[in-house]
């Protein structure tokens, strides 16, 4: 088993800058997820370690060696693919065992290494198949098998639940989370779902524009986003990012006509300074003096309900409570709400950074 | 009542055409039972007399005036069509993998080059062409009959299309796997256009057979006479034609792209129904 390090990694195809300059590190049974939205530069990031392109610049070391060069086949990985990339001509078994056939391993053993990975993965009575007569989940779980069965120093999964329906995606990120903790390999995946990230990852890195904008645990990042792109991404409905200043030594923040306070702590800022307060919808709480917010459109959930209102200024709050029995606030109404210090966010409004209190 | 008589319609459409299409066949099926003179006078009975089938014998084994046993062209142009259709495919199926899968200096400008020879088939080169196997000295040869018609872009640019069909996705991973490019050609590229070269199959061993203007011009030899040269030659100028042979010719002549046709049929429906997507 191996560590994964990737040293400024860059790539551009002609002109255009797709990842400009990564730094990571992943432990030796890691599963660090990369998520970010589509042309963040993490597919590009991913076929870079897998060999499939060439980086502009920086290295990648696989165990410690240097593989920036190397032939994808030399690198001692595997890859998972979106469309599951399974051999249509082949059957469940000769798409596992291909691999293995080309590194010239005996029958026996590719036997044996086949047998244990289908029986890991559910795929015995499948073997004989070809991949058209498999669903979509089957399909998944032999393209996970083929990359079992090579024994990699690392996988690398790009986006492998998308092709998959909503119920079958929450069945297999079990799968793919519980198959990685026991076989301990080192993995990469890259998704652009945040549940899926939440729920993989031991740690996540999450990209945008090419950028690593935060690297940690999938708790700190929801609850201390680096910065509003994080914020927005990480989350839903997305954090409410409400335009403030800053006021009362640090101590608050005035949102239009409101104030609210930052508790105990204060933030080594000027008053007036511009900064964004956020806010996630369930801390929103409902309070009979609090700030009034006209309801504009209210989304029933069945348990919990989204209310978004919009200030006569543009800007927009949603909300999330529980669904109460003597219905909750109707389009239309105005709501009053308050947030509670201890969970608001502050971001600086230029560079869009987060600020932590001094 | 009106929804039945339009359904009639392209029932009576589709019997008209199949009638157009196979009169003239059954007419040199029957024909060629007949007595020549009476098929001469134009009095040819759409009813073939059994009687008259020992003309297929006579003809495959001694052939008929001014033309050799018919066994002996079809032996040549199933030889031919077989050549052309193995050589062409053998040929195109690397050139296509090269200008399909690998980044080298002048790929396009490679491309380009093959398919401009499109736009010059074997008719419109033929002086050159026959110059140039005569400089070789393969005239009255197998290998002049065939060569020629064996190089040409046809093949290469439906296979280039095929190939640009295989996901990017599969190629990765079978790089993935450590196959190597003849690997994968082998084990990838070839199984999964299977369907595909079985149709340019067919379609090559057609055009094969039915070569008819350089066959003619570079194969003087009555013993490299295909059997469509052995059809046209049976037709005599100053002797009589003997009708009834250049039918039962003509009969035989159109059983081996027929029976092409059908036996790879059941072959590219299975690679059609067999495909991933």
């Amino acid at each position: 088993m191996a560590g994964l390090k990737l040293d400024g990694l860059r790539k551009s195809f002609g002109a255009n800058e797709i990842l400009k300059g990564v730094d990571l590190t992943l432990a030796d049974g890691e599963m660090l997820v990369i998520v970010g939205a589509s042309g963040c530069g993490k597919s590009t990031l991913l076929r870079l370690v897998a060999g499939l392109e060439t980086p502009t610049g920086g290295r990648i070391l696989i165990d410690g060696r240097d593989v920036t060069q190397a032939d994808p086949s030399a690198r001692d990985i595997a890859m998972v693919f979106q469309n599951y990339a399974l051999y249509p001509h082949m059957s469940v078994y000769e798409n596992m065992a291909y691999g293995l056939k080309i590194r010239g391993l005996r029958k026996a053993e590719i036997r044996a290494k086949v047998d244990a990975a289908s029986s890991l993965l559910g795929l015995d009575a499948l073997l004989d198949r070809k991949p058209r007569q498999l669903s979509g989940g089957q399909r998944q779980r032999v393209a996970m098998g083929r990359a079992i069965v090579r024994d990699p120093k690392l996988f690398l999964f790009d986006e492998p639940l998308s092709n998959l329906d909503a119920k079958l995606r929450v069945q297999m990120r079990g799968e793919i989370r519980r198959l990685q903790r026991r076989l301990k390999v080192t993995s990469l995946y890259v998704t652009h779902d945040q549940v899926e990230a939440m729920t993989l990852g031991d740690r996540l890195l999450v990209m945008h524009q090419g950028v690593p904008v935060q690297l940690a645990t999938p708790t700190e990042i929801f609850e201390r986003p680096a910065d509003t792109y994080v914020a927005g991404f990480i989350g839903s409905p997305a954090m409410n990012l409400l335009p403030g200043l800053m006021r009362r030594n640090g101590t608050a923040i005035a949102v239009d006509d409101s104030e609210f306070a930052l508790g105990p702590q204060r933030y080594a800022l000027p008053d007036g300074h511009p900064v964004f307060l956020g806010i996630r919808p369930e801390h929103v709480a409902l309070a009979a003096d609090g700030m009034a917010w006209p309801v504009e459109v209210v989304e029933l959930l069945g348990s919990e309900m989204l209310v978004h209102a919009t200030r006569p200024g543009g800007a927009t709050l949603t909300l999330r409570t529980p669904n109460a029995p003597t219905g909750g606030p109707a389009m239309g109404e105005t709501i009053r709400v308050a947030f509670p210090a201890e969970r608001i966010h502050v971001f600086d409004r230029d560079s869009g950074r987060r600020i932590e209190p001094a | 009542m009106r929804r039945s008589a339009l359904h009639l319609i392209p029932h009576a459409v589709l019997i008209l055409a199949i009638l157009l299409f196979a009169l003239p066949i059954w007419i040199a099926i029957a024909g060629s039972t007949q007595d020549s003179a009476a098929i001469a006078r134009g009095e040819v009975s759409l009813v073939p007399n059994f009687d008259g089938l020992g003309v297929y014998r006579d003809v495959l084994l001694d052939g008929s005036a001014g033309a050799g046993p018919v066994w002996r062209a079809l032996l040549v142009s199933a030889g031919m069509a077989l050549a052309i259709a193995f050589g062409k495919i053998a040929l195109s199926l690397p050139s296509a993998y090269a200008v399909t899968f690998f980044r080298f200096p002048f790929r396009m400008t490679a491309f380009w080059l093959i398919f401009l020879t499109l736009m010059l088939p074997v008719e419109v080169r033929l002086i050159p062409t026959f110059q140039v196997m005569s400089s070789l000295d393969l005239i009255n040869s197998f290998t002049g009959l065939t060569i020629p018609l064996i190089a040409s872009a046809t093949a290469t640019l439906l296979f280039r299309q095929t190939f640009l069909a295989i996901p990017d996705e599969l190629v990765e991973a079978a790089r993935m796997d450590g196959a190597g490019p003849l690997r994968f050609l082998r084990d990838i590229v070839i199984p999964v256009s299977g369907a595909n070269i079985a149709a340019l199959f067919v379609i090559l061993f057609v055009y094969g057979w039915n070569q008819y203007l350089w066959p003619l011009l570079v194969a003087t030899d009555p013993k490299l006479d295909t059997v469509v040269i052995g059809i046209v030659k049976m037709i005599g100028v100053d002797t009589a034609t003997e009708w009834n042979k250049v039918m039962a010719t003509a009969v035989l002549a159109l059983i081996p792209p027929v029976a092409v046709v059908l036996l790879m049929q059941r072959w590219f429906l299975k690679g059609l129904t067999e495909g991933d997507k």
